[in-house]
Parts: C-alpha cells; sequence; structure tokens
C-alpha cells in the first residue's frame, strides 16, 4: 500500500466538510507524519457545496489539491456525481445514504453506503452526520490509531463547544459499527 | 535701562524653522503659516519631539524648512503616514502641512478617514483655490468661475462641479476635535490663525482628536495678481465663500475630547450607549 | 524543541511575522487573503501591537511607508488586485530606502480577476512593482513551513538592506494548513537601531528627513547608482533556491510556489517511470537564483517551465538558460491549478523527443 493516502471530503456548507478534514489532518500531526489539509474557498461556501482535500503521508507532499482521490468522503448528491468518477481506481467510497443514490457504474471502487444523517439522529448525534462517516472511514481504511483519532477530535473542537467533544467521539463508534 | 531695551531682540527666525531659502514665490502665504507653526512648535517647547509630514505640492520641500524630524510623502497620502508614525509614537507631536489639491482632491480619502478615526494629529490645510506648483490647474476649491490653466474658461461648475469647503465638511465627523478656518492677509488676521494653529496643536497634545486649521491664502503668481491685489480678491471672493470662524471645538461645546462629544450625539444608539455603561 | 502546530499559510505568515517583531499591520480585506489581517486583528491588541484597517489599499501601505519611517516593523498584506494598488507606496518606500514586509496571496487576473490561485503577478513583483528604477526583494515560499520561515527572516532582510520585501504566495498556499514549527519569538529590544528614522531628534541630533524627491537630476542619478550597488549585494549574497534530483536530471522542471509541489509530485512520477527529472524551486525571485540554475546547465537537455500563468518566470530561465537547452512551458491560468498528471504528460512527451 502506498504510504500516501489523498482524502476528498464534499458536501453543503455547513455539514462540517472541513471539519471532518481537520481532523483527518490533526490525526495525522500527532502521528508526526505529512500532512496537507486545503479547503475550497470563495463564494461556493456560502450554502453551496464545500470541498476539503486532505493528504496523510510520510514522504514530503506534493500538490495539496487532490484531483484523483484514494478516499471519497461524499455527504451530498452533487458531489457524489462531481467526484465519483475522479476516484482512483481501487479506492475507497464512503457515502452518506440518507443524502444521497449512490449509483454509479465503477466496480473498480469500494463504495460504502450507510444513511450517517438517519443513524446521527437516532443516536441522538444531530448534526454528526460527518463524523459518523469518519468513523465508518476509519473502520474500513484506518489512517491512525484509535487514541490518536480521540485527541484529534479533542484538538479539533474549540474549547467554546468543548461539550461536544464526547458526542464526537461516540459519532466515531457509531459509524464504525454502522 | 532704555538702552537694553533697544538692544533686546525683538524679532528672530523660530528655531524650529531652519535658517535654508524657501522655494516660495514672492508674496506666497506659504511661508508665513510655515512661520507661525514654527513658532508653536517653539512656544511649545515640542520641536525635539515633533514629526511632520509635508506633501505634494508647492510645499513639497516643507521637509527641508522646518526642523523637526520631517517624512515626505505621496501625493495625498499625508493623514495616512501621520496616523502611522502616530501610531508608532503615540507620545510625540504629529502635523501634516497640506494644499487644497493634495488634502481635498488626490487625498481625500485619506484626509476624511484619518479625521473620522480621531487620529490625534494636526492637519494645516492652504486653500488657496490652485494647483500653484504644475503651473496654475483648477483645484477642488477653486471658485465657480475661476479662470485656471484647466478651466479656461471659468470653473463651470454643471461639468467640474463644485468646490469643497473642508472645514464645514470635515467639522460633521466625529472623530474631530478642533477646526477652524483662518487667514493670513493682515497682522490681526495673521495673529488670529497663530491663535488657532497653537490650539490646534494643543488639541493634539491633549489628547483630544484629530485637529485641522485651513488656512484660506494666496497664489499670486497663478491668479496673475500682485501680492495685494491677491489679498484683495481672496477677501472679495474666497471668504464669502469660506468664511472663517471656529467649525469644531468639542472643548467649547462643553465636552473633555471627540469621543466625549461622539458619545453624546450617538446617545440613542443603543450599541454606543452600552459601549458607554461599559467604559464607566 | 517547538510544538508542530497545524495552521493555515496564512496564519503562519501572521504569526511568524509576529515573532519576528512586527508589532504594526495596516490592511484592507481581500480575498484569499483574508485570514492573516483577521489573525492580527486578534493577536496586535493582545500584545501592544497595532491593527489598523486602513481605508483602502493606498491609505494601507502609505500607512506602511509611516511607521517604517517612524523606525517600526511593519506589513500589509493583499492580493493581486490590491498589490497593484499598493505599487505606488512600494515604489515610495524604495525611493524612500524605507524596510517594511508585504505581502500578496496571489489570485487570477488581471482586473477583479478570480480568487483562485495564480502566480501571475510574478512580473509585477520582479519587474515593475512600481514606477521607477527599483527592485523589491522576492520570496516565493512552497510550503507554510516555508511561509513561516520566510515571514521571520523579511524583516531582517528588509532592515538590513532598507528595502520592502515581498513575499509572493497564492491562494492555494494561503489557505492550506501544514504542520509547521514557528520561530521563537524575537527580542524586541534586540532589534537593530535605525539611526534613520523620523523619531523626534529630542534636540541631540539635526533632524532627520525620510524622503525620495530630488530635483536634482544628478543627485538622483546617483543615489540610484548607490541602490543598485545594494541590490548587488543582494543578488550576491540572497538568492536561494532548492534543486531537487537536478543532479543528473535530462529533465529539469523549473517552478516556484505552489506549482512546484505540483511538478515535484509530476517529477516524482516520472522518476517512477524512470525519466531523469528533476525540479529546480527559486525560493527568491528576485534575485532570481541564476547561479543555481546554471549549475543544472552541463546535465540538464531540458527545461520546463511551471507556472499558474501564462509563462512569466520562463524569461528570467531563458535568460539564465541562453539558449543552451530548450525551455517549454506549461502553464494554467487564470486561478486554475495544474495537475501533476498534465505535467508527467509533458514530461513525457519532452522525454521523447529527447529519446
Amino acid at each position: 500500500m502506498s504510504t500516501e493516502q489523498s482524502i476528498l471530503l464534499a458536501g453543503f456548507g455547513g455539514q462540517g466538510v472541513l471539519f471532518a478534514g481537520k481532523v483527518i489532518a490533526y490525526a495525522g500531526l500527532i502521528d508526526d507524519r505529512e500532512v496537507s489539509w486545503l479547503p475550497s474557498y470563495g463564494p461556493e461556501m456560502r450554502g453551496g457545496t464545500a470541498n476539503c482535500s486532505v493528504t496523510l503521508s510520510d514522504e514530503a507532499i506534493g500538490s495539496p489539491l487532490i484531483t484523483t482521490p484514494d478516499i471519497l468522503l461524499a455527504l451530498n448528491q452533487p458531489s457524489f456525481d462531481k467526484f465519483i468518477d475522479a476516484v482512483r481506481p481501487g479506492g475507497i467510497v464512503i457515502a452518506d445514504t440518507s443524502m444521497i443514490t449512490p449509483v454509479c457504474n465503477r466496480d473498480d471502487i469500494e463504495l460504502y453506503g450507510i444513511p450517517a444523517t438517519t443513524i446521527a439522529e437516532e443516536a441522538g448525534l444531530n448534526g454528526l452526520a460527518n463524523i459518523v462517516l469518519l468513523g465508518k472511514l476509519f473502520s474500513v481504511a484506518p489512517f491512525c490509531s484509535r487514541e490518536t483519532l480521540d485527541r484529534a477530535i479533542e484538538k479539533c473542537v474549540p474549547a467554546r463547544k468543548a461539550h461536544l467533544v464526547e458526542k464526537n467521539k461516540e459519532a466515531i463508534t457509531v459509524g464504525m459499527e454502522a | 535701562m532704555e538702552q537694553a531695551t533697544e538692544s533686546s531682540v525683538v524679532f528672530t527666525r523660530p528655531h524650529a524653522l531652519l535658517p535654508v531659502v524657501t522655494n516660495y514665490c514672492p508674496g506666497c502665504t506659504h511661508g508665513i503659516v510655515e512661520r507661525l507653526v514654527a513658532e508653536v512648535l517653539d512656544e511649545l517647547d515640542v520641536e525635539g519631539n515633533t514629526i511632520g509630514v509635508a506633501p505634494v505640492g508647492c510645499s513639497v520641500m516643507a521637509y527641508d524648512f522646518f526642523g523637526c524630524d520631517m517624512i515626505e510623502a505621496a501625493h495625498g497620502r499625508a493623514p495616512a503616514v501621520a496616523t502611522a508614525v502616530k501610531r508608532v509614537h503615540p507620545d510625540s507631536v504629529v502635523f501634516a502641512y497640506q494644499g487644497d489639491g493634495d488634502l481635498a482632491s488626490i487625498g481625500m480619502a485619506e484626509t476624511i478617514h484619518a479625521a473620522t478615526r480621531g487620529e490625534d494629529i494636526t492637519v494645516i490645510f492652504i486653500n488657496n483655490a490652485i494647483y500653484g506648483m504644475t503651473g496654475g490647474q483648477m483645484a477642488p476649491t477653486s471658485l465657480p468661475h475661476q479662470v485656471t490653466q484647466t478651466s479656461p474658461y471659468g470653473r463651470d461648475v454643471s461639468s467640474a462641479g463644485y468646490p469643497i469647503r473642508v472645514a464645514e465638511l470635515l467639522s460633521s465627523l466625529d472623530g474631530v476635535a478642533y477646526i477652524e478656518r483662518v487667514t493670513v492677509d493682515s497682522p490681526k488676521n495673521v495673529r488670529k490663525a497663530k491663535k488657532a494653529i497653537k490650539k490646534a496643536f494643543e488639541t493634539q497634545i491633549q489628547g483630544r482628536g484629530y485637529s485641522m486649521v485651513e488656512v484660506v491664502s494666496t497664489c499670486p503668481t497663478n491668479w496673475g495678481m500682485s501680492p495685494q491685489e491677491s489679498f484683495e480678491w481672496m477677501r472679495e471672493n474666497m471668504l464669502p465663500y469660506y468664511p472663517l470662524g471656529v467649525y469644531k471645538d468639542v472643548v467649547a461645546d462643553g465636552y473633555v475630547d471627540a469621543a466625549e462629544a461622539a458619545q453624546a450625539r450617538a446617545a440613542q444608539c443603543p450599541m454606543v450607549a452600552e459601549a458607554q455603561t461599559e467604559g464607566e | 524543541m517547538a510544538e508542530k502546530v497545524l495552521m493555515k499559510g496564512n496564519e503562519a505568515l501572521a504569526e511568524s511575522a509576529l515573532r519576528a517583531g512586527c508589532r504594526f499591520f495596516f490592511g484592507y480585506p481581500i480575498t484569499p487573503q483574508t485570514e492573516l489581517a483577521a489573525y492580527m486583528s486578534k493577536q496586535m491588541p493582545k500584545i501592544g501591537g497595532t491593527y489598523l484597517q486602513a481605508e483602502s489599499e493606498v491609505a494601507a501601505i502609505n500607512m506602511v511607508y509611516g511607521a517604517s519611517a517612524a523606525g517600526a516593523r511593519v506589513m500589509t498584506s493583499s492580493s493581486s488586485p490590491g498589490v497593484s494598488l499598493k505599487a505606488e507606496g512600494i515604489s515610495y518606500m524604495a525611493g524612500a530606502d524605507l524596510p517594511g514586509v508585504i505581502i500578496n496571496i496571489q489570485r487570477g487576473g488581471p482586473g477583479l480577476g478570480s480568487i483562485q490561485p495564480s502566480q501571475s503577478d510574478y512580473w509585477q513583483a520582479t519587474k515593475a512593482t512600481g514606477h521607477g528604477d527599483f527592485q523589491v526583494i522576492v520570496y516565493a515560499p512552497s510550503t507554510v513551513q516555508e511561509m513561516a520561515d520566510v515571514a521571520y527572516e523579511a524583516f531582517d532582510v528588509a532592515d538590513k538592506y532598507r528595502t520592502p520585501v515581498m513575499i509572493l504566495g497564492d491562494g492555494l498556499l494561503g489557505q492550506m494548513m501544514e504542520p509547521v514549527i514557528l520561530p521563537e519569538p524575537k527580542d524586541l529590544s534586540e532589534l537593530p537601531e535605525k539611526p534613520w528614522a523620523t523619531t523626534g531628534h529630542g534636540h541631540k541630533r539635526s533632524h532627520n528627513v525620510v524622503n525620495s524627491l530630488y530635483l536634482t537630476a544628478e543627485d538622483l542619478e546617483q543615489l540610484n547608482i548607490e541602490r543598485y550597488e545594494r541590490y548587488a549585494q543582494i543578488k550576491e549574497q540572497e538568492q536561494r533556491s532548492e534543486s531537487y534530483l537536478t543532479d543528473d536530471a535530462d529533465i529539469v522542471v523549473v517552478a516556484f510556489g505552489a506549482s512546484a509541489r505540483v511538478a515535484r509530485s509530476a517529477v516524482n512520477a516520472a522518476r517512477e517511470k524512470g525519466i531523469k527529472a528533476g525540479l529546480f524551486r527559486p525560493i527568491t525571485l528576485w534575485p532570481f537564483p541564476e547561479d543555481a540554475l546554471k549549475a543544472t546547465l552541463p546535465t540538464a537537455r531540458a527545461y520546463l517551465d511551471v507556472e499558474m500563468n501564462m509563462g512569466q518566470m520562463i524569461e528570467d530561465v531563458r535568460l539564465v538558460v541562453e539558449g543552451k537547452a530548450p525551455v517549454e512551458f506549461l502553464g494554467r491560468a487564470g486561478g486554475m491549478v495544474p495537475t501533476p498528471e498534465e505535467v508527467l504528460d509533458k514530461i513525457e512527451a519532452m522525454a521523447a523527443s529527447l529519446a
């Protein structure tokens, strides 16, 4: 397996795409790996689609802009449709089937669809579908240890929202089991 | 004793004015105003603590005339430069010396914003209704029908618009503590002008807010008149358009400084009132 | 050892500038440099510094001029259209020999252009930052760590040569987060003395004048000559670059900033395919690292210049290569970022024609 993982996270602004990406990036930082995190920016952030390129590597990272991701985390239909064909053959796609009908004609990727939004709501974790999906990704393609992931969550949740740390960790667990 | 009186010095060059030959035309009022500024720096004993900012225009070489530290600014940018100098050295005295094209045309944005920020700086504004250094073009303060090189048929307000009354305009801004319009056409008015300039510097030193003195001036060379005729023309045409007087004086209005006056003016605004309570 | 933190390029520039002793920041909002100004507005009040949102880019750079004249470590940041507006003040700073740091987080142009990353201000930064005979030192970092490093160093270099220094980034570098080790904060009391600054003479010296006006042509010419002697010294001492796998490279890719990252990925991929490719990455764009690029001439059979513009640095590359090898170009413009695959395709095509 390549030492480099390129992960593209995409969805609507407000779905926590950048935050989930940040958690992955912090996990890389904690493990002392090379990391890059690049958000889309500009007017499309306001109500439109948001995406975020995260690369974890054991060597210096070249382009931080991911055009052929190893992993796609799709949170809405437009993002799924837009990026599904870009995923590298042999790559992994995690899709929130509460939001997406994951229709694609590719048989060279591993597609995991879970109704993350519904799962989150049922578990009392409203608004954490992004982290549920991250949990799923973590179970199928672990990019760090669970301990590291928990520490990354602690780093990423801002102090004024500290009460959400445990909920985020729970969302990871729920996602892993989904 | 009488002999001693006769030999005593009654008039000399201010220390804050360097013994150099200026580039001003005969009859120009710049020399008078610069001298007044220098006298004020002497009287307040602040030359060593003062940083002046010179403009682009006839007084562009003022950095060679004043004895204090001086900065030559780009055209119109003196208030921005002065702002930064004051922020770096808040205990210093900082002044900008500007003409009408510099202050009210190309530098109007910098002028208005330095004033509204309430920068503790003093601006000396020479308004002679013409661009002198470039040879007599229309200025933002040229009067309607005034003939200049670039308004050869007289300033046509239907095309060129109207002159700007700077003292009136700036006095509407909350950051301003003191604004007066003066002239220097007679010994009496020169004394009044000096008083205003001194008050402006004192306003700054006391940290009360932005201060400006507009000096209605002449340009014999580009107006094509003798110095005496220039003053006549100025009195007859400019002073009715640009009336002399104090346009803002927050202390006279009963406030400590511009900030307090601004608070009072906006007392009905809940956000402002809230900030006031927090401050107390 | 200092802790590694994850930071956006824009924030790393700001934090590093503070650690270099910068206590004055004047700016005007523009995408995609926003985080830099926001960071300054948050941090400056906490450390007794000044953040001032100016009424315009023009005012901001003239405030930089004023603060620098007053002896302070000062900086401003903007993005392409805003830097055009700053041209006036940068020229005056050069003319008055004032140090200061100007950051350009480039976006697509010309005109209002786009807000996506671009490198189309190369010419502006290196050839015509404003009117008159002058240069500014231009750094082009390509990682967040390097952004922190050059921002830290830029103030010292600016003070040393009494010249404005520009850091040329782009929207991609400004927005991305990477791990970074921040430099140690400088002791403000140990910053260099500036006896020329206008601080108030206190009757202890003659008056200082900060000025760029010289009406006597002979005087102004002499000053220009002296300034160019300083530039010659800068050219000799400040050229910086990175050479990656260039020693045996047939094809040397030349790229700076964000496009150098793309090029690096492509070079690695080419090596995997058995193509001897290397990357030459200027870190200073002015002075252009011609000595190090010249060192590749004996072995390189062809050069590929990769930029996020229509071809600007390629002229400097060609001046160094002097026709001794072909210099080809691959560029994307308007805010587009080339992909490693595009660059690899080009390298492969060049390798095929060399074979």
